[in-house]
């Protein structure tokens, strides 16, 4: 799979690309813009399950419409591109009847907040087990760029043709206040913190939030007059802020001010299937069979 | 090569596929040692891509491939590619997939003896509905509470715990249709229960059922529409709903049980027509049969015949999730965590599973969709009839309307009308071709139905004008009154 170029040296070595195996190189390459960043997004993704040790036969992965819907896709695991805003609900039966399986929701932010935002608040209340990663662009990708639940004040986008007089979601602070277990943001310039959350997020019980915020060149930074990828991954450079442990309440983002990143949640709740075995155990005694997904 | 060529510079080196390149410049800007530079050459898609400009610069961090959306760079140090050279080639690390512990064939097999009640009850057709489920094998479920269908999940949450399986409340019938999907794919049985206004809700997933060929049952207990309507109070006004509700082409299976015995019979033939087809089968009780309480029967468990799913058993590199033959329409199935790593996807999709959004993939998946279906449309069809043959007036029912229609069938006999009896105990596919053979010999049929004239349509696309086709609608809340019914037998009979 792998070539050189005038200008480096390796010929002839084995060598494979270590996003490589985890992609069904088939499909490669994958439909998303010149310098959109959720390829990048894949990549600590998959250096994270590099990391994790984990066997791969057992994540799956669920993923609902728009651009990020298609990285379920991408990925060689067992993958779901299920409806918009349902990958949640599809991904907490799947965890519930197999709970071995470690499932994971890769989406963007309008199908995980916007259609998905019911299903989103009532996971992380259950704490469902699940590791929840939303690519936020600010914008509906796939669909040409209308105003999303995230879109900051003031950004146009075709159906705010004005600028956006909407007040956006703050994600870390939704997540927090619904009983996420973890939360995180990280933006596609801190590739490597973002790569330590998810390893993070697949060895954490419960609900996990990682946010990544992304450019969307072609609809959200064109639009906004903002260059293209590479000058919003500059733009998160000089305006990221670590804020590990911070109040999720003063996260909120603006179209040009400070971008606060970090892991801002990490507490041990009971997860939904751990909660329904105890208590049913503690009240039914030995007539419960406590539920670990039977022969499926 | 030899890597201890002088050539060698720096602590490491970069690979890059320039043909998948898309000329971001996110390697280049964020090479921490700016090593990287765009060639003036450009590849075929015209994009620049970036070449090692400076080898003696590069330290192999690989922070180039870890930014790259393309996956077209990486690096990699030279100390790490030397270890892996010493080590030779990597042995083989995928795993087999795992076998899974059940026949090929889809032979029935009894019921587990865990979630059989088996005895006599007196019960009512939503308690027997859970009871069905549960014995047909259903480990699953999820539902959102909407009256006159709640009890189903009610006994479902009160007994899984001591079969094995869960239950879920989930937030909303979008989530839970979609929840017991997952589950399937999970690899459980799976069950979700809604009336009304929910049934509407559902339909999105009717739709990603049908086209990721996912095996489930959905049980709608019907009410008096549209909206919110009459909650408490039956109906029969969703049955082209059942049928058309989710957009796009496809086919489902709709079962009408008209009792608590039937409830429970139907609902495990509900499931294995569902694992037999793949496909949804819409289990389409009424309010009245809902709450009416009566005797039901439950067998002991091995009298019950479950069919298993279709488990693939192919080697993983000859698995292809969707692949059919012309002797069988309908694709073997796995589930997550089976080691196959399937693909599922609600876009058109090639054999693979991978989305194909061309008219050709359409064509063919669509086809297929429908015809595994309305091909054996005789295989499925299950009407049970009453004195039909010869009969002149022919009166067609289905679920809480069929036991009014017997009774004024029995009436008008007594009064000398040569009347039959059908009733649809599947609805869908519709039985057209047994209702064109009757329109030979038949000359009115007469459909009641607690709509404005819904399945009667169906009568009379399927007899085309054979026979004369006779409505009697109601539009819900309470059923019609045999009197009716005996009235317009004796009308087309005079």
């Amino acid at each position: 799979m792998t070539e050189n170029t005038p200008g480096t040296l390796l010929r002839d070595i084995d060598s494979i690309n270590p996003v490589m195996p985890y992609l069904r190189q088939e499909r490669i390459p994958h439909i998303w813009c010149p310098s959109c960043g959720i390829g990048t997004t894949v990549n600590c993704f998959t250096r994270a399950l590099t990391e994790s040790g984990m066997n791969l036969d057992e994540i799956a992965i669920v993923s609902g419409i728009g651009c990020t819907g298609r990285v379920a896709g991408y990925l060689n695991l067992d993958s779901f591109h299920t409806t918009h805003g349902r990958a949640i609900p599809f991904a907490t039966g799947l965890k519930l009847a197999n709970p071995r399986l470690k499932v994971v929701v890769y989406s963007g932010d309008g199908d995980l907040t916007a259609i998905g935002g019911n299903h989103f608040v009532h996971a992380a209340r259950r704490n469902m087990d699940l590791m929840v990663i939303c690519v936020n662009n600010f914008t509906y990708g796939m669909t040409g760029g209308q105003v999303a639940p995230t879109t900051p004040l003031g950004a146009k986008q075709t159906t705010m043709p004005f600028g956006n007089y909407e007040a956006p979601f703050n994600l870390p602070f939704l997540a927090d206040a619904c009983g996420a277990s973890y939360v995180a943001r990280w933006t596609v310039f801190h590739v490597r913190q973002l790569a330590k959350a998810m390893l993070e997020g697949l060895k954490k019980r419960g609900f996990v939030f990682i946010e990544a915020l992304s450019p969307c060149p072609t609809l959200y930074q064109r639009r906004n007059k903002r260059g293209d990828g590479v000058d919003e991954l500059k733009f998160y450079k000089q305006n990221s802020v670590v804020k590990n442990g911070a109040d999720t309440k003063e996260l909120g983002l603006t179209f040009n001010g400070p971008i606060a990143v970090g892991k801002f949640v990490d507490r041990e709740r009971p997860t939904w299937l751990d909660a329904m075995n105890e208590h049913l155990g503690k009240v039914l005694g030995a007539e419960y069979l406590p539920w670990e997904g039977g022969n499926g | 090569m030899n890597l201890t060529s002088p050539e060698r510079q720096g602590k490491g080196t970069v690979f890059v596929r320039p043909e998948i390149c898309k000329g971001c410049s996110f390697c280049i800007d964020f090479c921490p040692t700016h090593c990287l530079e765009f060639t003036k050459d450009f590849n075929a898609k015209g994009y620049h891509f970036p070449i090692l400009a400076r080898p003696a610069d590069c330290s192999g961090c690989d922070l180039c491939g870890l930014y790259c959306p393309d996956f077209a760079i990486y690096g990699e140090r030279w100390k790490d590619i030397d270890a892996r050279q010493a080590k030779g080639p990597p042995a083989a690390t995928a795993s087999a997939p795992k076998p899974i512990a059940a026949p090929r064939v889809q032979d029935p097999e009894p019921a587990d003896p865990k979630g059989v009640l088996t005895g006599i009850h007196f019960m009512d057709g939503d308690h027997a509905a859970c009871e069905g489920a549960l014995a047909a094998g259903c480990r699953f479920a999820a539902g959102y509470p909407i009256t006159p269908s709640t009890e189903v999940v009610e006994r479902f949450a009160a007994r899984i715990p001591m079969v094995g399986g869960v239950f879920i409340q989930m937030e909303d019938e979008l989530a839970s249709s979609i929840a017991v999907q997952g589950a399937v794919w999970g690899g459980q049985k799976s069950l979700s229960v809604t009336s009304g206004p929910g049934f509407s809700l559902m339909m999105e997933h009717i739709g990603l059922a049908a086209i990721t060929e996912t095996p489930g049952v959905w049980v709608d207990v019907q009410r008096g529409g549209p909206s919110t309507g009459l909650p408490t109070l039956p109906g029969q006004a969703d049955m082209m709903q059942a049928k058309w509700g989710s957009h796009g082409d496809y086919e489902i299976i709709a079962i009408v049980p008209n009792s608590p015995q039937e409830c429970f019979d139907l609902m495990v033939k509900a499931f294995n027509l569902s694992e037999i087809y793949r496909c949804p089968v819409m289990f389409m009780m009424d309010e009245v049969v809902g709450h009416m309480v009566e005797r039901v029967v439950i067998p002991p468990a091995s009298e019950i015949k479950v069919v298993p799913r279709k488990w693939t058993h192919k080697p993983k590199d000859e698995y292809r999730a969707y692949a059919t033959s012309k002797d069988d329409p309908v694709p073997e199935m796995t589930k997550a965590g089976a080691g196959y790593r399937i693909h599922v996807t609600g876009l058109t999709h090639d054999e693979r599973g991978y989305p194909a959004m061309n008219a050709v993939a359409q064509d063919k998946l669509v086809r297929r969709l429908i015809g595994k279906i309305r091909d054996n449309a005789d295989k499925i069809m299950d009407v049970r009839e009453d004195g039909v043959e010869g009969a002149e007036i022919v009166v067609v029912s289905y679920g809480i309307t069929s036991r009014i229609a017997m009774s004024a069938v029995e009436e008008a006999r007594k009064r000398g009308v040569r009347v039959g009896h059908l009733r649809l105990v599947v609805a869908w596919p519709f039985p057209a071709k047994r209702m064109r053979e009757l329109a030979k010999t038949a000359k009115v049929f007469i459909m009641p139905e607690l709509n404005m004239g819904q399945m009667v349509l169906e009568i009379e696309r399927a007899v085309a004008g054979a026979a004369r086709v006779v409505s009697l609608p109601h539009a819900g809340g309470s059923v019609h009154e045999p009197e009716t019914i005996l009235a317009a037998i004796l009308e087309v009979g005079r």
